[in-house]
């Protein structure tokens, strides 16, 4: 166990409330378009000049569209273990949103357990330790 | 009204690790260019050049630097930055110039000196940039070549010895190449041997980024016809679109996708020569080579299908036809591609001209395609919504 202050890598990207994770949306109240991350001056749909939203949780649940993974050390601002530990990242398909969503897969799951087409969830966790903090991120986990 | 444009020279500056200026490879290239075209430098009017701005460092002024490096001489500039798209966007500016007829002849360039190893975001936290959060997440450039690749594995069936297979094609034409950087030819056994990058990606499916230059002296169909030179390639078409909203698929730099509950999905990639094909008054049908921006293996094979010379989930069998290599029906980057170039971004679509340039003029040496070819397109898509596709015809 680390005794390290956790806290979210970015500010107002992803919550986690009674219902579990979830990735923070807004919604154009004019045509109904989703945004990651939250777009709350204009919406850019071309035939829309709406500037209201509301901020919502996008679904928890979706499809896995591809996945990789990364086996060389990313550079920086991407903050290392010692030694780097490779993980795999997913485009997970949001059905009631109609988009895709990148992410990193959750610790301990590489490319041969993941499918095209199996049902992901949202679930937050460590991203990285600091040499004071430890900061957590959204990740894709496949649903068993 | 012809919005024709004429080609009378091209050059380059080899592609490599030369750990010299960019200006250094462009003046190179432009001098080729203009010795190639048979024209003066100080008869050209319109200097136009492609800038790079890589993940957040400043570019470089392109157009005014090769324009002093060669001597000022009073001519009009102007520099472009369109990411991978650079050099197309600066051709267009300069086939503008020459339709208006505010100019004649034109030299169009660009040139860069990469850094070593990954192409990372310039320093300081910005949560507000895409650019920062993807890379402090760990998702790099080859990571969003990787889901395309594991997309057509699980949709079309594709292969990781499908994806070597372009890498042992276009290495093979690299080989006959002097201006590639990479001049090896490549076996299966070797592409499967190098490290994995990003599953299903290996290094060897990967392109590098390298320095290199490539320019074009451009000119009206007028000013070729006075100086005897009716018989050269002409720019048929420039298609620079941007996506349209809902752009479906996940694009670098973006964590997300557009939301497509509201204004139906659309694939930039597949537009950007829907464009030029209008433009040019041609189908897919009258294309004789192709020269596509292949980042990975794998993404040769989108191109094939955006271009529309193939049907969707088709690039795999074609590859495997032989009908993409040099002597087939339709070569795909008879230059050797990205794969034996690497990327030096503002010059690479000017690249991809200077060589379908020389296949139609039959003088391409040992990577010749037939000589029956009349037309060639290019196709290439880079950060922030740009991309571009080129037509040549002669
Ligand atoms: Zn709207």
């Amino acid at each position: 166990m680390s005794d390290k202050t956790e806290r979210p890598f970015l500010e107002g990207w992803f919550t986690r409330d009674e219902a579990g994770a979830a990735l923070i949306g807004t919604r154009c109240t004019s045509c109904g378009t989703y945004y990651f991350p939250r777009q709350t001056r204009f919406c850019r749909n071309p035939v829309c000049e709406g500037e209201q939203f509301e901020e919502l949780a996008l679904s928890r649940h979706g499809r896995l569209w591809s996945y990789t993974n990364a086996c060389y050390q990313p550079p920086e601002p991407f903050i290392a273990a010692e030694p780097f530990e490779p993980f795999a990242i997913a485009a997970v398909e949001l059905e009631a949103e109609r988009m895709i969503v990148l992410g990193p897969v959750v610790q301990g799951v590489d490319v041969d357990a993941l499918q095209v087409g199996m049902p992901m969830e949202l679930v937050i966790e460590r991203l990285c330790d600091t040499p004071s903090e430890r900061l957590l991120s959204w990740k894709w986990k496949p649903v068993v | 009204m012809s919005k024709d444009i004429v080609i009378l020279g091209v050059g380059m500056h080899p592609w490599g690790k030369w750990g010299r200026s960019f200006i250094d490879y462009g003046v190179v290239a432009a001098r080729a260019a203009l010795k190639d075209a048979g024209v003066d430098w100080c008869d050209v009017q319109f200097v136009s050049g492609a800038a790079t701005i890589r993940n957040g460092y400043p570019g470089q002024v392109s157009g005014a630097t090769f324009a002093q490096a060669l001597g000022w001489q009073g001519a009009q500039v102007n520099t472009s930055y369109a990411a991978c798209a650079s050099g197309s966007q600066a051709l267009a500016a300069a086939r503008s110039k020459i339709l208006s007829g505010e100019c004649e002849l034109a030299l169009v360039i660009g040139s860069d000196t990469t850094p070593k190893g990954f192409l990372a975001p310039a320093k300081g936290e910005r949560p507000d940039d895409p650019d920062w959060v993807r890379f402090r997440l760990g998702i790099t450039n080859p990571s969003y070549f990787a889901l395309y690749a594991r997309r057509r594995m699980a949709l079309y069936g594709d292969t990781v010895d499908d994806f070597a297979q372009v890498k042992i094609k276009n290495s093979k034409h690299g080989c006959e190449n002097p201006n590639a950087r990479y001049r090896k030819c490549f076996s299966a056994a070797e592409v499967a041997a190098s490290p994995m990058v990003a599953n299903p990606l290996r290094l060897m499916d990967i392109c590098a980024t390298s320095d290199g230059a490539a320019a074009l002296i451009v000119s009206s169909v007028d000013y070729a016809r006075r100086i005897g030179r009716t018989d050269a390639p002409k720019v048929a078409a420039i298609s620079t679109v941007t996506p349209t909203f809902a752009s479906s698929m996940i694009e670098m730099p973006d964590l997300a996708t557009d939301s497509a509950v509201s204004a139906a999905a659309h694939s930039f990639r597949a537009a950007l020569p829907v464009k030029a094909y209008e433009e040019a008054g041609i189908g897919p049908q009258d294309i004789d080579l192709a020269e596509v921006y292949d980042l990975s293996t794998a993404l040769e094979l989108d191109w094939m299908e955006d271009l529309q010379l193939c049907a969707r989930g088709e690039a795999a069998a074609l590859l495997r036809s032989g009908a993409t290599q040099v002597g087939g029906r339709i070569p795909v980057n008879a230059s050797g591609g990205l794969a034996c170039f690497g990327e030096a971004v503002p010059a690479q679509a000017l690249a991809q001209v200077c060589e379908l340039t020389w296949q139609l003029r039959g003088q391409a040496g040992a990577r010749q395609v037939s000589a029956d070819a009349k037309v060639g397109i290019t196709a290439n898509q880079g950060l922030f919504g740009h991309g571009s596709s080129v037509i040549v015809k002669r």
